[in-house]
């Protein structure tokens, strides 16, 4: 064969491989809204810098007539591309060939190419749209599926681990996901369960549709498997570019810095907060009143929203934000919450990106639902992932810290940098209200009006303890701050922290309370 | 966040009362209740297989009242204590769901 016949040859095979499952079983992937597994690479990588490797792998499978199929790339496509000029390495399983289902041949391609990003140290992609394990490989689609959980456990805290979830992702795929770092989900196109509605009914006779069962949705508000929730696969793209750009390669190296912007937020940072403690605003427009260009980019905006995680940059740099939520919960720290904030000071942490936690809350939740569900294990995270952070940790107390709440938001007890706190800060071991009825019950109990009496106590409690100056005559604090320069006192603390570094007893590994 | 949910509610701390709006799963929370021990109660969703007694009948602590299939395992229930049952709420070979009451003591 001439080399021009062989170019020819290899333009017809590339070709064919990349029809994928045919064309009726793409019409049937876009019928149902979805973008075939090139295509939603494309749309993701920076134009043109896709390039496809493992185009021709084949399946190995022999039985059940298996050895007759042809299944073009096994079902999955597999390649390395740029998103705003980062590297990146990307898989996208393709419906349309046999579903999707997973392999040997198809788990190795996934294999290799997370191989692949772990040894160049760039983010890794994974797009889920799978019918699961194929059956007729048997234990080999399980070893396939036991070889990625590892390795996403390896590159765990070194590389960027992204999962999207754009079709079907169910049973023990839902645990690549699980181990990765953030969970994209798109609205009725995204499905996540370990067992199905069909055998829930059978076996247990509770009837549920898919998406009410594992829909996007639930995963973004209710349980907590999902980080960025979106109504179209395009607006799924964005988040996922965006979040790259805000994230570094990898774990010895800092995201990219832009341009620094002064924020251009609407209200005046003095006007955000009410005076009251009750009173509920939200802490958003404070961070927003903070960071460069306004921009905040958060985290799992749906699911325990009284806590807020989330990026904005500094100075062009990226931080990552913490902030009590006093418009949801009067911004209590609850299970979830504290799951949510643990994995994301851990995340921040591994990453080497700063922590600005934001503090305005009045404990922990009350509640028998709470405590039975473990509120101290959950709660006990927080403490262990701020204490274990050596990245520069800075806190402002905007109101309210109290009790274990206090000493929980990266106070600086657990090793805080720097502890600023604005002027109408109260820190004190409970509000006013729940101390003046436990220090001075006696007095109100004796009274003559013990309305009267207890409302006196309140208020001689508030005006001993409920301000920042007590904290900050024990150096607890180590300065307390006009709002106005809460953004320039968080610039110069993460300016003069960049080289920070902190030592943590050598250790195979710590046991936190997962 | 769901519409209903935008609105304030309150939420007591410590003896304070702060206004803040409530999570769907917050505002769905199961209260606790204090168990009654005279309700014998389905901790799993299950089909009815057999009664072992019919309503009024004294039964001794220890005694299986009730063959119960859950998730293909069929399980016996035991009277807790002695008692006369008062109410079997239940039909042979009906499912159903969890923390259904099964059966009335006295």
């Amino acid at each position: 064969m001439s080399l021009k016949r062989s170019i020819q040859d290899l333009k017809k095979r590339r070709a064919l491989v990349q029809k994928g499952g045919g064309e009726k079983a793409i019409e049937k992937q876009v019928a149902k809204g979805k973008l075939t597994a090139r295509d939603r690479i494309k749309a993701i990588l920076d134009p043109d810098s896709f390039h496809e490797y493992d185009l021709f792998v084949e399946h190995q499978s022999r039985d059940f007539n298996m050895d007759k199929k042809v299944l073009h790339g096994d079902g999955v496509v597999t390649g390395t591309g740029t998103i705003f000029g980062s590297p990146v390495c990307i898989y996208a399983q393709d419906f349309t060939v046999e579903g999707g289902s997973l392999g040997l041949m198809h788990a190795r391609k996934i294999t290799k190419i997370m191989d692949h990003a772990l040894k160049l140290r760039v983010p890794i992609i994974g797009i889920n749209d799978s019918g699961g394990a194929r059956i007729q490989e048997g234990v080999n689609s399980l070893a396939g599926y036991g070889e990625i959980f590892y390795r996403n456990t390896l590159a765990s805290g070194v590389i960027p681990q992204l999962s999207v979830i754009l079709g079907p992702c169910a049973g023990g795929a839902v645990y690549s996901p699980a181990l990765t770092d953030f969970v994209f989900v798109v609205d009725q196109i995204s499905k996540m369960f370990i067992t199905g509605p069909a055998v829930i009914e059978t076996v247990l006779g509770e009837k549920i549709s898919m998406e009410d069962l594992g829909g996007a949705r639930v995963h973004s508000e209710i349980t907590g498997n999902a980080h960025f929730y979106a109504e179209s696969e395009e607006e799924c793209f964005n988040q996922i570019k965006k979040l790259i750009s805000y994230i570094p390669w990898n774990n010895s190296t800092k995201a990219k810095a832009i341009p620094p912007k002064s924020p251009n937020f609407e209200k005046h940072i003095e006007e955000i907060i009410p005076a009251d403690p009750r009173e509920p605003y939200d802490v958003r427009d404070v961070i927003k009143a903070i960071v460069d260009d306004s921009d905040f980019f958060e985290i799992m905006e749906l699911w325990a929203a009284n806590i807020v995680i989330g990026f904005g940059r500094m100075n062009g740099e990226t931080v990552g934000f913490v902030a009590n939520q006093p418009l949801v919960l009067a911004g209590v720290l609850d299970c979830d919450s504290s799951d949510k904030a643990a994995r994301f000071i851990r995340y921040c942490d591994a990453f080497n990106i700063p922590i600005v936690t934001l503090e305005d809350m009045p404990g922990y939740l009350p509640g028998v639902d709470q405590e039975h569900a473990g509120v101290i294990r959950h709660g006990a995270k927080v403490l262990y992932a701020y204490s274990e952070a050596t990245v520069p940790k800075i806190t402002v107390i905007l109101r309210k810290a109290y009790g274990g709440g206090y000493i929980a938001m990266n106070s600086r007890h657990l090793g805080a940098d720097f502890m600023f706190s604005w002027p109408s800060a109260e820190i004190a071991v409970m509000g006013p209200e729940g101390a003046a009825n436990i220090i001075f019950r006696k007095e109100i109990m004796e009274a003559e009006d013990p309305e009267q009496m207890r409302l006196d106590k309140v208020a001689e409690y508030k005006e001993k303890f409920a301000n920042p100056y007590v904290a900050a005559a024990k150096g607890y604090i180590d300065a307390v701050i006009e709002p106005e320069e809460t953004r320039s006192i968080l610039l110069h603390a993460l300016e003069v922290s960049t080289s920070k570094d902190d030592y943590r007893p050598a250790k195979k590994h710590g046991v936190p309370p997962f | 966040m769901a519409e209903e949910m935008n609105e304030l509610q309150s939420l007591t701390i410590d003896g304070s009362e702060y206004k803040t709006r409530y999570t769907k799963k917050y505002a769905n929370r199961r209260v606790w209740e204090y168990p009654d021990s005279r309700k014998v109660i389905s901790y799993i969703p299950g089909t009815v297989i057999e009664q072992y007694f019919k309503d009024g009948d004294a039964v001794k602590a220890g005694e299986p009242i009730m063959l119960f299939e859950a998730m293909k395992m069929q399980t016996k229930v035991y009277m807790p204590y002695d008692g006369i049952i008062k109410n079997y709420c239940v039909a042979i070979g009906e499912r159903y769901p969890k923390e259904h009451v099964l059966v009335e003591i006295e």
